[in-house]
């Protein structure tokens, strides 16, 4: 029962990371039909940017607040001089600019940063907190109501705020938000810098606890854009339950079957997902007009 | 035009290919030409077929390399446990990436855009984690030997006869895939690509079709894996990473989906600036995904048709 626990909270930690990945995802593929493979990325930056600000001693939340400024200015440059020249081009296409966004990325933080592993201090202390014969880190707390924080703001700004209610109309419809007078360019650069902000805050959240290097990126793409499509893309409550799903998976599959096979579970489930359920678990079926 | 006068056609673009096979080699100051060029082949190869499925048959795989790693661990495998030689091993890697393409080709090919994406991509992952997990058979993530392949009692090593080989196969391969695009085949993966409802209203099976052509490309990715294995001596999992898939895709945009001679020129852009950057060293990232973004953004029909319908609209 304990061990199961101690899964649990493993799970949930990284669940809740996966999340906010796949929240970046499907807030930039609401409002653009872009998948942003480069989401992971933003992730790193925020993580490096932190540690060597950190280390050039500037205190850690000063550091942190500049990292955010930071990505968010890479992801609206991302938008500015990648995404928007590119406009109309095919799905693929868009796919392989941010894949090349996500290389040129990786290969300036290798220049301006290093490619050693980095950590960032616990603010609360490296003490477990043991509940129920488990433990679970200070910091795993501060990730999982970090990602809260994040997922009540970003519900609250998109419910409750005008421009959140423009970015509803820009998902559900480009040409008829532009028509009622949104302008639609600004909401797509809005989401790239609000995911950059989320990526960002994810990796400074999460390095006290899994260390950060040039190229954790990657991985952390790919698995965010799993558990997207594993809720169902474009879904945000999908998102964040197949983030959280995707987490616990690897967590208990790395107890209790092998860790060397923890992603390869993963992937497996993801793939069973998405054939006996092609929309995955909270998406709505497209029909083909012909 | 008739479809006679096409097929003619079509393969005529294969004559300067051929060309450029036999007089690029009177060109080569070096044996590091001949390298650089067979790799260039050898991926081009794989390029191809990956360009049947994409820019034909209108389906991503973001998980091809796993088919470029079932090809190469075949002839370091085989060879080495079970005392095969390593021709029979291509020939065995081809057998068994083409059925694994069938067998899994059936329920991934059902999904359709960034789900088919996402499924390719985790296939293709799956191999790369067993490759480096099952370290008794591959050698593990420092990977294993390749012994060189022998044919007819003859090693065969040596930078140019490996170039004469990839060419060969390449070119070969090419005529393959221009057959195919003119046959009926060809012509249902094209209706599908455009519309798969309105293909199968014109009684096209667009799940077999599929089917076929996936396959076909696993097929050609598998003996590009086995060629780069032997040719290199050694093999690691980062042959099958997704990094390498990404690679694949690149070829066949930058060149141009549905342009034959789009995959070599994509292949040749993605060997040779590798090469050609390592002067620039910790740059070389950076540059490569400079490259990639400046392309798609201001050629994204891909290299060859945009030079093509440059040249046909000069010409009007």
């Amino acid at each position: 029962m304990a061990e199961t626990l101690q899964f649990f909270f493993s799970g949930l930690t990284v669940g809740a990371v996966y999340a906010l990945v796949a929240l970046g995802f499907t807030l930039i593929y609401n409002a653009s039909d872009v998948i942003n493979f480069a989401q992971g990325e933003f992730v790193m930056l925020g993580g490096m940017t932190t540690v060597f600000l950190a280390l050039a001693g500037v205190p850690v939340p000063l550091a942190a607040l500049a990292a955010v400024a930071v990505t968010v200015a890479v992801g609206l440059a991302l938008h500015r001089f990648a995404i928007e020249p590119a406009r109309g081009a095919s799905a693929v296409a868009l796919i392989m600019i941010t894949i090349g966004a996500s290389i040129f990325l990786r290969g300036a933080a290798q220049v301006v940063f290093d490619k050693r592993f980095h950590s960032l201090p616990h603010p609360f202390g490296t003490e477990p907190i043991p509940v129920g014969g488990a433990a679970i880190l200070p910091q795993s707390l501060v990730v999982l109501a970090g990602a809260v924080v994040i997922v009540v703001l970003l519900w609250q700004f998109i419910d409750r705020t005008l421009l959140g209610k423009a970015v509803i109309a820009t998902a559900a419809n480009r040409l008829a938000a532009r028509l009622v007078g949104i302008d639609t360019r600004r909401i797509v650069g809005l989401s790239f810098a609000v995911s950059a902000a989320i990526g960002a805050i994810a990796g400074i959240l999460v390095t006290p606890i899994t260390l950060t290097s040039y190229d954790v990126g990657s991985l952390l793409a790919l698995k965010g854009f799993a558990a997207a499509m594993l809720g169902g893309i474009g879904s945000a409550v999908g998102a964040v339950l197949g983030g959280l799903l995707l987490g616990m998976l690897e967590a208990f599959s790395a107890g209790y079957i092998s860790s060397k096979y923890k992603d390869a579970v993963a992937f497996l489930v993801i793939l069973a997902v998405l054939l006996a359920m092609p929309q995955g678990l909270l998406g709505r079926g497209k029909v083909e007009r012909v | 035009m008739s479809a006679r006068a096409l097929t003619t056609h079509r393969l005529a673009s294969l004559v300067p290919v051929a060309t450029i096979v036999i007089v690029l080699p009177l060109l080569f100051p070096s044996a590091y030409y001949f390298r650089v060029a067979a790799l260039v082949f050898i991926f081009a190869l794989a390029a191809v077929g990956l360009n049947l499925l994409m820019g034909f048959a209108g389906q991503v795989s973001l998980g091809h390399a796993g088919f470029l790693g079932i090809g190469g661990y075949a002839v370091a495998i085989g060879p080495v446990h079970f005392g095969l030689p390593s021709w029979l091993c291509i020939v065995i890697g081809a057998a068994l990436s083409g059925a694994i393409a069938f067998l899994v080709g059936r329920p991934i090919l059902k999904l359709k855009g960034h789900y088919l994406a996402v499924a390719t991509l985790g296939f293709g992952l799956l191999i790369a984690i067993v490759l480096t997990n099952e370290a008794g058979w591959t050698g593990g993530p420092d990977g294993t030997s390749v012994p060189r392949l022998v044919l007819f009692e003859w090693r065969v090593r040596g930078s140019d006869t490996w170039y004469w080989i990839a060419a060969g196969t390449f070119v070969a391969g090419a005529a393959l895939a221009l057959n195919l695009i003119d046959s009926p085949t060809g012509r249902a993966l094209r209706a599908i690509h455009d519309s798969e409802v309105a293909a199968s209203l014109l009684a096209v099976d667009v799940a077999r079709k599929k089917l076929a052509v996936f396959v076909l490309s696993a097929i050609y990715a598998s003996v590009a894996g086995s060629y780069l294995a032997l040719f290199n001596g050694h093999i690691t999992p980062d042959i099958s990473g997704f990094l390498r898939s990404i690679e694949l895709v690149a070829m066949v945009v930058l060149g141009g989906m549905g342009s034959i001679a789009g995959s070599l020129v994509g292949a040749a852009l993605l060997v040779v600036l590798p090469q050609a950057l390592t002067a620039l060293h910790d740059y070389e990232h950076m540059a490569l995904g400079l490259v990639l973004m400046g392309f798609m953004i201001f050629l994204r029909q891909g290299i060859v048709p945009s030079i093509t319908a440059a040249l046909a609209g000069r010409a009007t």
